[in-house]
């Protein structure tokens, strides 16, 4: 049943919104938290178990390496300090999607803490920097999947039994808390939004995790409460879980404040409660109340020992981490000389790193952006590639380059010529030797096909001299035509200026 | 019966490896030792008769290709019920597990059967290992060999009493707070806790992880020895496993010299509340090891009078956590799922018939001890203490070698005299525990009967981590002498068992 | 120290998923009692500059390479399950969502 709320607009007029967001990541390793079995997703049901992730009697945890080093690099990457020892905590409840009914998670002493996600936004005011304060990174493990059967909607509730698949159980996940983000006013929901997309960034570029929101691998949290004003005392907080697109973020955030502000409003207290999103309706329903008698009985996970990374270790991974994003991006804008849209069509596209390898390579930066946002984009598509397996290299986009600007390919040619090399037949010179891809600069063939052109349309040379130069497509698309695409486009269009007499 | 059953292992595994006595000879021996006897005596929970034949069989052939053997290939030996063996029920002496057949095999059990030790079945044990009788089985309890009457000791009483019944002459045990060095004390054979980390935990079904270790039974120390060398060794499946060569226990139990060496008598392990003919014969024992050229001191570590409470706390609360698993979801049995009742029910009906009162008992205090409000003064202050205990061992063995006590207060006493007092039941581990609480190894040797009861006495010989070594070197001298003094080992005292 | 009531041990129970019948938690409480006030002796010593310890091995930084070993089959993983269906774990219902 759908709650009241309150017009957002009037809402932020009245109260003043705290934000906290929980994002879990599930770590792109090769193998689980604590055991060899595979991570990679969609196997059949318990095929990438064993005793360790299906917790058996007398199984034991070791600790994944790439697992604390991504935790650790993640930490950097958010401006955290990085604990000089910590240690992995059993978290104690019983579930039937936990093999040992417990987590193996980390409680008081994460391994990353107090750093900071700077996020912009446009505002009524221009474009605008929040810092989102991150009060720690913490290492922990995926629980299995159940699903639910009988009962009307699949769901848990009115179900007659479910089914346990442990695959995702024991895959790595780093759980990145804020702290209460204060502050936005009315741009709670774009801050939020903007966090987890800048978040997802970071994440994507250092390589840790595939972020895929709709696959499960970036999880979201929403915590909000309202305050009368930003010197009272924080309210209620209530926690929207399994938040998972960017846009649901935003509407999440938008619906809590509208929510929590007509309670408020009618003198009703916010209950602090776990509450379910729901993409479809759009709106969060109440899930189960979180009790003072929640106890979690911690206590340091004695099968696993301390880890004290050294100093060493965190200057060499944060010496080698890749550059920030959103700086990134600030610099690329500029050294490009592009405008933010188009930016935002090359980020899009999944292909900025493709485009900086290739203008390091010494392609032009708009013709490699042209290539890699046009016709590679295309090909993926059509062949169902991801932008980063089409076999194109940094050389090959700088030979095409080449070749165009010594006359030698036109456009279409080269679109020709990257076809070929998508089809593996080999490298553009021999693809354009093997396909015959070459301008044809003979002006004798081109005058007959332009005679052949004129015969079969008469009309059309008495509408160019007449002054509708415009006409003239049709002859250079027809001379195009005979030639197999091999002329060059605009010394056709000359020629048929010449002999018509008529001058552009 | 066959003579082959009152021999050590080292002579069996020479007699198999020269060919004179098979290996499948052998262990057909201890299987009709174990029909005869097992009735009496309950061991074993599950013997497996046709697994034992088909490795000795296994081993046979190896010799007569002329392969080479391990030191003990072709020796049959009793596995405590908390080790997960492939293919072979591992019930850890609970109904929750009844009818588990793992599939996968602990470490140990890996190195066993790589090293061609004859497998005989599981050895019955207080559930999960909670107690020092092996009442808390399931399954019923173990009789002592040398009284039936009375407890063998525990958790480990299955394997302390297949060795002294000569139903194996090797056995695997696990120690938290004295399960192998306790029942070896009273059932007159040797028992040897390694340094935590020293024998791989991955496959031993924890009760409480920080102090939990598995170690070797035997009837002598030459042959504990040989044991401990076969299952020792760094294992990348248990974190806490110590990446370093395994002390030579093996030289140090045939060098048994302990000239020059300072022995230090632990002042507050002893005393009140030790019977009297405990007392007797290891102060005899302090004067062998002095006439031996020893020297020995009297040590004082004054945190140890608070290492029972600590253990108490600690072990209730890592082992609360450690059967969380114990649901009826994943394996071993079900109760009470009619199609009706939640999952939530299930578990806790489950759970409920699955565990016994001492095992309720536990869970409900570690459950409460790690709780919230109460984990500071609990959980927190013990871990605390456990720290003190550790610095009084550091400050001991600043000043001596070694350090020996006795290994328990009383010899065996009556079946069902302690079962309802847990707090009784719970002294008998009173010298054994702060061994465990510091990781450190420990040897329990038979030094005698209790002039009073003629029931054994164990003497308890410590050493600092990673020196194992040590304790057989200490444990072989004064073997030596005293086999000399009895005219053979200490069992032959024992009473021949019926049906035997 | 505080004692422990039977309200304390169904309370306790009740985390631990144990269904102690209500006839039998005077006598678990009491129990109780007398080991909680036995290991009480843990507070009589002082421990104000004292670390806690976790871990009898005093070893940090212990880990595994991310290459991957190997998996049971879902025919042994499922082997000791009490319920199995469409290879998978099969529970009762379940009440409370997580």
């Amino acid at each position: 049943m759908a709650e009241a709320v309150m017009n957002y607009d009037e809402a932020i007029s009245k109260f003043d919104p705290v934000l906290g967001l929980e994002v879990h990541v599930e770590l792109g390793t090769h193998t689980k938290m604590f055991c060899g079995c595979s991570t990679v997703f969609g196997a059949a049901p318990n095929t990438h178990v064993c005793p360790v992730c299906l917790g058996l009697p007398g199984a034991l945890p070791a600790l994944n390496k790439i697992g604390v080093e991504s935790a650790i690099r993640i930490g950097l990457a958010l401006n955290c300090e990085i604990a000089q020892w910590c240690r992995f905590a059993r978290k104690n409840y019983f579930y039937p999607d936990m093999p040992k009914n417990f987590q193996t998670s980390q409680y008081d002493e994460p391994i990353a803490f107090e750093g900071y996600l700077d996020v912009d936004i446009d505002t009524d005011e221009g474009r605008k920097t929040f810092r989102v304060p991150i009060e720690r990174a913490h290492m922990e493990e995926d629980t299995g999947k159940n699903s639910h059967v009988g009962g009307a909607t699949g769901r848990i509730h009115g179900a007659d039994y479910s089914l346990v698949d442990y695959n995702r159980a024991g895959i790595p996940l780093i759980e990145i808390v804020t702290k209460p983000i204060t502050g936005t006013g009315k741009y709670a929901p774009e801050v939020a939004k903007a966090y987890v997309a800048a978040l997802r960034d970071i994440l994507r570029g250092l390589g840790v995790s595939d972020v895929k929101m709709e696959q499960g691998s970036l999880r979201c949290d929403v915590n909000l409460s309202l305050r009368e004003t930003p010197e009272s005392k924080l309210g209620t907080r209530s926690e929207t879980k399994n938040v998972n697109s960017l846009r649901s973020v935003e509407r999440a955030v938008r619906y809590e404040v509208t929510r929590h502000a007509a309670r408020l409003t009618a003198g009703d207290s916010i209950v602090q409660e776990t509450r379910h999103w729901h993409e479809d309706t759009g709106i969060s329903t109440s899930g189960r109340p979180k009790s003072d008698a929640e106890d979690y009985r911690y206590f340091p996970e004695p099968d696993l020992l301390p880890i004290a990374p050294s100093r060493e270790w965190v200057e060499e991974l944060r010496a080698a981490l890749p550059e920030n994003p959103a700086v990134r991006r600030a610099r690329l804008v500029a050294d490009w000389g592009l405008s933010e849209i188009d930016m935002n069509t090359v980020v899009n596209s999944g292909a900025l790193n493709l485009i900086v390898e290739a203008v390091s390579a010494g392609v032009e930066p708009a013709a490699a952006r042209k290539w890699w946002t046009g016709e590679l984009s295309r090909i993926a598509n059509d062949r169902g590639l991801e932008i980063d397996d089409v076999p194109v290299t940094p050389a090959d986009l700088k030979r095409l380059e080449e070749l165009i600007s010594s006359g030698a390919l036109n456009d279409k040619l080269a679109r020709q010529a990257l076809e070929g090399l998508v089809s593996g037949e080999g490298d553009i010179d021999a693809i354009v030797k093997a396909r015959g891809l070459a301008v044809v600069s003979d002006d004798g063939p081109l005058l007959a096909a332009i005679d052949k052109a004129l015969a079969a349309d008469p009309a059309v040379a008495e509408t160019i001299k007449s002054g509708k130069l415009a006409a003239a497509g049709s002859v250079v698309g027809a001379v195009m035509k005979a030639t197999r695409g091999q002329a060059d486009a605009a010394r056709v269009r000359e020629l048929l200026f010449e002999k018509l007499g008529v001058s552009e | 019966m066959s003579d082959l059953i009152r021999k050590d292992a080292s002579e069996l595994a020479g007699l198999v490896s020269s060919g004179e006595v098979s290996a499948v000879e052998v262990a057909q021996a201890h299987l009709d030792r174990i029909a005869a006897v097992d009735g009496a005596v309950h061991a074993f929970l599950h013997v497996d008769t046709k697994g034992a034949l088909a490795s000795a069989a296994a081993v046979d052939v190896k010799v007569k290709a002329g392969d080479k053997l391990s030191v003990l290939a072709g020796v049959p030996l009793g596995l405590k019920d908390i080790l997960a063996t492939n293919g072979l029920p591992t019930t850890c002496g609970s109904k929750v597990l009844a009818g588990w057949i793992p599939p996968y095999d602990a470490t140990v059990v890996t190195k066993l059967r790589e090293a061609g030790i004859v497998i005989l079945g599981k050895t019955n044990m207080d559930e999960f290992a909670m107690g020092s009788s092996t009442e808390h089985s399931a399954f019923g309890p173990t009789h002592n060999p040398w009284d039936l009457e009375r407890i063998p000791g525990g958790s480990g009483g299955g394997s302390s009493a297949c060795v002294s019944a000569f139903e194996a002459p090797l056995a695997i045990g696990t120690d938290t707070g004295g399960s192998i060095r306790q029942p070896a004390a009273v059932t007159g054979s040797v028992g040897v806790k390694p340094t935590y980390g020293g024998v791989s935990r991955y496959g031993l079904v924890a009760l409480a992880s920080s102090l939990d270790q598995a170690g070797p039974c035997a009837r002598n120390v030459l042959d504990t020895a040989l044991l401990h060398s076969v299952i020792a060794g760094y294992d990348p499946m248990d974190s806490t496993s110590i990446n370093s060569p395994v002390p030579d226990v093996i030289s140090a139990a045939k060098r048994g010299d302990i000239k020059g060496m300072k022995v230090g008598v632990v002042k507050e392990l002893g005393g009140e509340g030790y019977q009297a003919g405990v007392r007797s014969r290891f102060d005899e024992s302090v004067a062998l090891i002095e006439s031996l050229g020893a020297q020995v001191v009297e040590v004082s570590c004054p945190s140890f009078p608070a290492a029972l409470a600590a253990y108490y706390l600690i072990l209730p609360s890592e082992a609360s956590s450690n059967l969380a698993k114990f649901d009826g979801i994943r394996f071993g049995n079900r109760v009470g799922d009619d199609g009706t009742k939640s999952v939530e029910q299930v578990m806790s009906e489950t759970r409920a018939a699955g565990f016994g009162p001492e095992v309720i008992r536990r869970i409900i205090l570690g459950t409460y001890a790690l709780s919230a409000g109460y984990y500071d003064a609990y959980y927190g202050q013990a871990q605390k203490v456990r720290t003190l205990i550790k610095q009084d061992f550091d400050a001991a063995f600043a000043k001596v070698d070694v350090l020996i006590s006795p290994t328990a207060p009383t010899t065996a006493f009556k079946i069902g005299e302690k079962l309802d007092d847990p707090l009784a039941m719970y002294l008998n581990d009173v010298a054994t525990i702060p061994v465990n609480m510091a990781g450190l190894p420990g040897m329990s040797l038979p030094i005698g009967l209790a002039p009073e009861d003629n029931l054994p006495v164990g003497l308890q010989i410590i050493a600092p981590a990673m020196a194992d070594d040590r304790l057989y070197n200490v444990g072989a001298a004064i073997e030596r002498e005293l086999l000399a003094k009895w005219g053979g080992p200490i069992l032959g005292l024992a009473p021949e068992l019926a049906g035997a | 120290m505080s004692g422990i009531s039977q309200e304390d041990v169904a309370h306790l129970a009740n985390l631990a998923r144990i269904n102690i019948p209500t006839k039998e938690l005077g006598h678990y409480a009491s129990q109780l009692d007398a080991i909680l006030n036995a290991v009480a002796v843990v507070s009589s010593l002082d421990t104000s500059n004292v670390a806690a310890m976790s871990h009898p091995v005093p070893m940090t930084n212990v880990f595994r390479e991310d290459i991957p070993g190997v998996s049971l089959t879902a025919e042994q993983a499922l082997s000791g399950a009490p319920a199995v269906e469409d290879e998978r774990f099969r529970v009762p219902r379940i009440l409370d969502e997580e």
